[in-house]
């Protein structure tokens, strides 16, 4: 499959579900950061130089070495993405906001059924990221880790012994790797416990986000936990905590909702149930307020209240019906009420479809 | 122009705020401004991590006291990157940055991580001397282990393998910066 029919295709790898703790943990993500030897950063590159990394890892990725430990990785150049498909790139996770501007310096490569995918030229030559559903930090590190030891066997990497691998920004010196896991949260909002909890997991030293990554709010209830520090621990350490971290926030959630089954069983229903109603019958629906009515759908069909989509499709359609993806369904630009129309109508023929 | 919030609907309602001298404008839609207004306008205030990760770099104290008469006047001699330029952008420019600013980011790298010494992965094949040192490291920490064991026969036969790769480390030249 060619990458742009990858890009236009709404279901990633991440979206199947199905992985460990899948009902809570939508998915696990470890990125690390790496600098070419003898380039200045990204951010003082010119067209040129940055054009040479790119040839550089291109190159590095066609090898052997690579291959055989990831498989295919196909290249594209962002200035070859149309602003849609970039944007949707975007809304699947695969790529940061951060690769939009000054595309033409920038690059992406993925492997087809987007596990892997490596930002060229972000803030860091190279961005190696994987992405898995539910909860498996520890296998996603581990294809990571066979990419990147992949690509070294014909790059030379900026590291020094004591700092480490070199980045752009200090807070990223050291391992240069981030840690993710996306959990859906809903009961622990729902007891109005989720800012207590996520108070806590910050004091430990990590970070909680919204769904598309700095500075965003969570929507439709999606928390992203990850590490914060780089340096003086070494990768399985940092995965081993944020392992441990999880089980708790998980563990809570749990709790939340078994509190919310016994004690307010009838208006739990009750909102499931509306917002079911709503996403089946809806002749027009905003972004925010269809990942809320998604998010207790999901909710819903989790504790078994009502027998609905399956999670993999909620997910689905939590990409779906982003801005992005909506505009190149229709292939052109829409003003805002034919995308809450077009909104509308891709989740009622999902979920009528189903049943 | 659209919601700064939504980005979906146009913006209709124009914010302006000032705070302690700092202005701050929001351009709106009606739903969005609405739902600002129950919960304190839905804004944070913005604290710019590169500001906090310059200022880190100025007040850590020079290691030597030439080295900050020098350092704080020159740039990176590879990217030409200067300190003022860190503080702009919050971005080193290559990995000779690190050399020529290592002494001010150490303790800077303390305050961010809680540590200046990389603890993790070294590359298969260009790690050469780090990978050794680790080497090295890890195989006195199961020496210890066997003497904690008793395990006395162990522990001799790690010792000399750590004295054979110790005079490796010492052998080799070293580029490891």
């Amino acid at each position: 499959m060619g990458i742009k029919e990858t890009v236009n295709n709404a279901r990633s790898g991440w979206m199947l579900g199905g992985g460990p703790d899948g009902d809570i943990l939508i998915s696990s993500r470890i990125r690390v950061a790496r600098n070419l030897k003898g380039y200045a950063f990204p951010h003082l590159l010119d067209n040129e130089k940055a054009g040479q990394v790119i040839h550089a890892v291109q190159l590095a990725m066609e090898n052997q070495a690579v291959k055989s430990r990831a498989g295919n990785l196909e290249m594209i150049r962002m200035s070859e993405l149309t602003p849609v498909e970039r944007q949707i790139l975007v809304e699947k996770h695969l790529i940061s906001p951060n690769l939009l501007e000054g595309h033409e310096k920038k690059a992406v490569a993925l492997r087809d059924d987007e596990v892997i995918s490596i930002m060229i030229n972000e803030e860091d030559h190279l961005r190696v990221q994987c992405l898995l559903p539910g909860l498996q930090l520890e296998k996603a590190w581990e294809l990571v880790n066979q990419v990147d030891d992949g690509l070294e066997h014909t790059l030379d990497y900026a590291f020094s012994e004591k700092f480490g691998y070199l980045t752009a920004c200090p807070t990223n010196t050291g391992t240069g790797m981030r840690a993710s896991v996306m959990m859906h949260l809903p009961g622990l909002v729902l007891v109005d416990q989720v800012g207590a909890v996520l108070t806590t997991v910050s004091k430990l030293g990590f970070t909680v986000r919204g769904l598309y990554g700095e500075g965003t709010e969570a929507l439709g209830n999606l928390f992203q936990l990850s590490n914060q520090v780089t340096m003086g621990h070494a990768e399985e350490d940092i995965i081993t905590s944020l392992n441990s971290v999880t089980g708790q926030v998980l563990a809570q959630e749990r709790e939340a909702r078994k509190a919310l089954l016994q004690q307010r069983r009838d208006q739990l229903e009750d909102k499931v149930g509306r917002s079911y109603g709503i996403l089946k019958h809806a002749h027009m629906i905003s972004s925010e307020e269809a990942m809320r009515r998604l998010s207790d759908v999901r909710l819903g069909v989790d504790l078994q209240l009502i027998t609905g989509p399956a999670p993999a499709q909620l997910t689905e359609l939590m990409v779906m019906t982003r801005p992005a993806y909506l505009a190149k369904q229709r292939n052109s630009d829409l003003n805002p009420l034919e995308r809450d129309i077009l909104r509308a109508q891709t989740i009622r023929n999902k979920l009528n479809q189903g049943g | 122009m659209l919601c700064e919030k939504c980005h979906e609907r146009p913006a209709t309602v124009h914010y302006t705020q000032i705070v302690n001298g700092h202005q701050t404008k929001m351009h709106l839609c009606e739903i969005c401004a609405g739902q600002g207004q129950a919960g304190g306008f839905g804004f944070m205030p913005q604290i710019n991590l590169h500001n906090i990760l310059a200022s880190f770099l100025s007040q850590a104290p020079p290691a030597h006291p030439f080295a900050a008469a020098v350092q704080q006047q020159t740039s990176c001699p590879t990217c030409g990157t200067t300190e003022n330029s860190f503080a702009q952008k919050g971005l080193l420019g290559c990995g000779d940055c690190y050399r020529h600013f290592g002494d001010r980011l150490e303790p800077l790298m303390r305050r961010v991580h809680g540590s200046s010494n990389h603890a993790g992965k070294v590359p298969e094949r260009t790690g050469g001397q780090a990978k050794l040192a680790r080497k090295i490291k890890d195989m006195k920490e199961q020496m210890q282990q066997a003497v904690a064991r008793e395990e006395f026969e162990r522990a001799a036969q790690l010792r000399d393998e750590i004295r054979q790769l110790e005079q490796q480390l010492a052998g080799g030249d070293n580029n490891g910066y």
